[in-house]
């Protein structure tokens, strides 16, 4: 444990945990909202942020948070408004995004594109105290916003209609969300990178589900996961060298991977009883919405025959 | 005329377009404290869109739509209203229990989100209503069609509702469970619940209804008495033709009404 001894290290592990915790908890409502991938696309946009801070010799940090909030109302703009057409504009939002980031980094006074790179891959090296302090500051928005608010932003990810008929303000809501994967993307961006954010958002929560029964559960296991391979990636690249947001990724894909083969026999014992109870009830449950009108029909004719 | 605070929905002259199809053209529907309406029609007549202009999920381009004798756009009061929407939209790609679903109704009647014991009680009382509270505990993903629905009915009771509105709360419900609702809204209905519900066919609700709205291609065919199978309906009535509702042919879904003898008359059409 002598790496704990460095205080680039202490901070490195500090910003870890901080990830592994933050990702997950604002993820498991982009998936449950099927839109894992709003994660990817906010980190494309944030390159434009870190390209600014070069540019203007600002914390990268700040200026990212900054544009990647932009980015992302911006989104769920269009996500309300431009619905024909809105993957096209996500589309060049996106790339629009990361040419940005590439031209204020070569414009910035002895920037080149080796700079982007501790921030498109993450780095441990480079995680400066006054980063460390922004990232606390952002992560505990987060927190604060994934727990305080769990109930609502349950509610509006599970069905935004009712959501809207119970009174939640849901544009609101839906605005929050957004802002609060910008801040977790910017948050992650020092230690998994730009490229690699979405993957801690949507990887441990996926693995999560292969455990959980409830979205607490499934919540608390995404985070656990989470901050179990934020530090094991940490200290990996402490000891081999190599970029530690690779690694966290791939440690978290090897743990979906380790929990659907355990949770895979549950899953079965799960569904034979059922099966086995219910042997009339299970067509009805597995039908798609748009065929169940002629079953119930088929049941009222042989009912009053 | 009744008295517009008597009156718990009230659409007038509703228009409304889904794309550039009208989908209303000009709709009068009012549901009064305490009764049961059913909106009735064919696949395509506005019977969806009807109650969902009444909760502001369709942008409504003409007339009026109030709930509690409040304009919709200043209706602020939404834990009066319980809404079971179609059976589409519940499945999440996260797991969540059955109590975590039906504990989504109940937030507009918490302060934040925060829930008290009294909300807690509220949740399994409404688990209770609809014979699930065995449930309780179980991801909602292992459940049948029709206990999936009664979930969904008891998050909109969870609320405690003076207004029920149910949008084909029958729909790919095996019967046991079609006997478990139509017997909680029976409950409900007795406490002094009104009721607004779109309906493919009366089936075991047919006693529990006050008055039925036949739509027909956006607007208003009939508004009274459930009409009773093929005996209040004259051959040559629109009603007849009009697919979906009482159809040739699926006469016999309701064999108890003696209607061979019955005069041809206009009923409640007139």
């Amino acid at each position: 444990m002598d790496f704990l001894n460095y205080a680039l290290m202490q901070r490195a592990l500090l910003a870890a945990v901080l990830v592994g915790v933050t990702a997950p908890a604002i993820g498991i409502y982009l998936v449950q909202r099927r839109q894992s991938l709003m994660g990817d696309g906010i980190g494309h946009v944030a390159m434009t942020g870190v390209g600014l801070g070069f540019l203007l010799s600002a914390s990268p940090v700040w200026t990212a948070t900054a544009v990647s909030v932009a980015g992302a109302l911006l989104m769920e703009l269009i996500r309300w408004y431009g619905r024909t057409r809105g993957d096209i504009a996500l589309a060049m939002l996106f790339y629009g995004g990361m040419s940005g980031g590439v031209l204020f980094v070569n414009l910035a006074p002895g920037g080149s594109n080796a700079n982007l790179t501790s921030y498109l891959f993450g780095s441990l090296s480079t995680v400066s105290p006054s980063d460390v302090t922004a990232i606390c500051l952002l992560a505990a928005f987060v927190v604060a916003v994934t727990l305080g608010l769990r109930r609502q932003l349950f509610a509006v990810s599970q069905d935004e209609e009712f959501a809207r008929v119970t009174g939640l303000p849901v544009r609101a809501l839906n605005l929050l969300t957004a802002v609060t994967a910008a801040v977790t993307v910017t948050v992650a961006m020092r230690v998994v990178g730009l490229l690699l954010v979405s993957a801690l958002m949507v990887v441990p929560v996926a693995a999560a589900q292969q455990l959980g029964r409830s979205f607490a559960a499934t919540f608390a296991i995404a985070v656990a996961i989470g901050v179990s391979v934020t530090i094991g990636g940490t200290v990996t690249s402490y000891y081999q060298d190599v970029p530690p947001g690779a690694t966290i990724v791939l440690l978290a894909i090897a743990a979906f991977v380790a929990l659907t083969a355990l949770s895979a026999p549950p899953a079965r014992r799960r569904a034979r009883p059922a099966a086995a109870a219910r042997p009339a009830a299970a067509r009805p449950a597995a039908d798609p919405a748009g065929c169940t009108i002629p079953a119930t029909r088929g049941a009222a004719e042989e009912a009053g025959a | 005329m009744e008295r517009q605070d008597d009156t718990v929905v009230s659409l007038r002259g509703v228009r409304a377009e889904l794309g550039s199809r009208p989908v209303l053209r000009g709709i009068d529907l009012a549901v009064r404290r305490g009764e049961v309406v059913a909106l009735l029609g064919a696949n395509g007549s506005g019977k969806s869109t009807a109650v969902r202009s009444a909760i502001g999920q369709v942008p409504v381009t003409a007339g009026e739509v109030a709930l509690f004798g409040t304009p919709l756009g200043r209706f602020r009061d939404w834990a009066r209203v319980g809404y079971v929407p179609q059976r589409t939209t519940t499945e999440g790609g996260v797991p969540a229990t059955v109590t975590e679903i039906v504990s989504a109704g109940r937030l507009a009647r918490t302060r934040f989100g925060l829930f008290r014991g009294a909300d807690r009680a509220a949740v399994r009382e409404a688990l209770e209503r609809v014979g699930m509270a065995d449930r309780a505990k179980d991801p909602v993903t292992a459940l049948s069609g029709g206990q999936h629905q009664r979930v969904l009915i008891a998050r909109a009771l969870a609320v405690e509702p003076e207004l029920l509105i149910m949008d084909e709360p029958m729909a790919g419900v095996d019967l046991a469970s079609q006997e478990v609702l139509a017997h909680t809204l029976r409950e409900e209905v007795g406490r002094g619940t009104a009721v607004l519900l779109v309906l493919h066919e009366l089936g075991p609700l047919e006693p529990l209804i006050d008055r039925a709205v036949v739509l027909r291609d956006g607007c208003v065919l009939h508004d009274g008495p459930p009409p009773r199978a093929s005996a209040d309906i004259p051959p040559s009535s629109p009603l007849r033709s009009s697919r979906g509702y009482p159809q040739p042919g699926h006469d016999h879904v309701h064999p108890h009404d003696a209607s061979g003898a019955a005069p041809i008359r206009t009923g409640p059409l007139s």
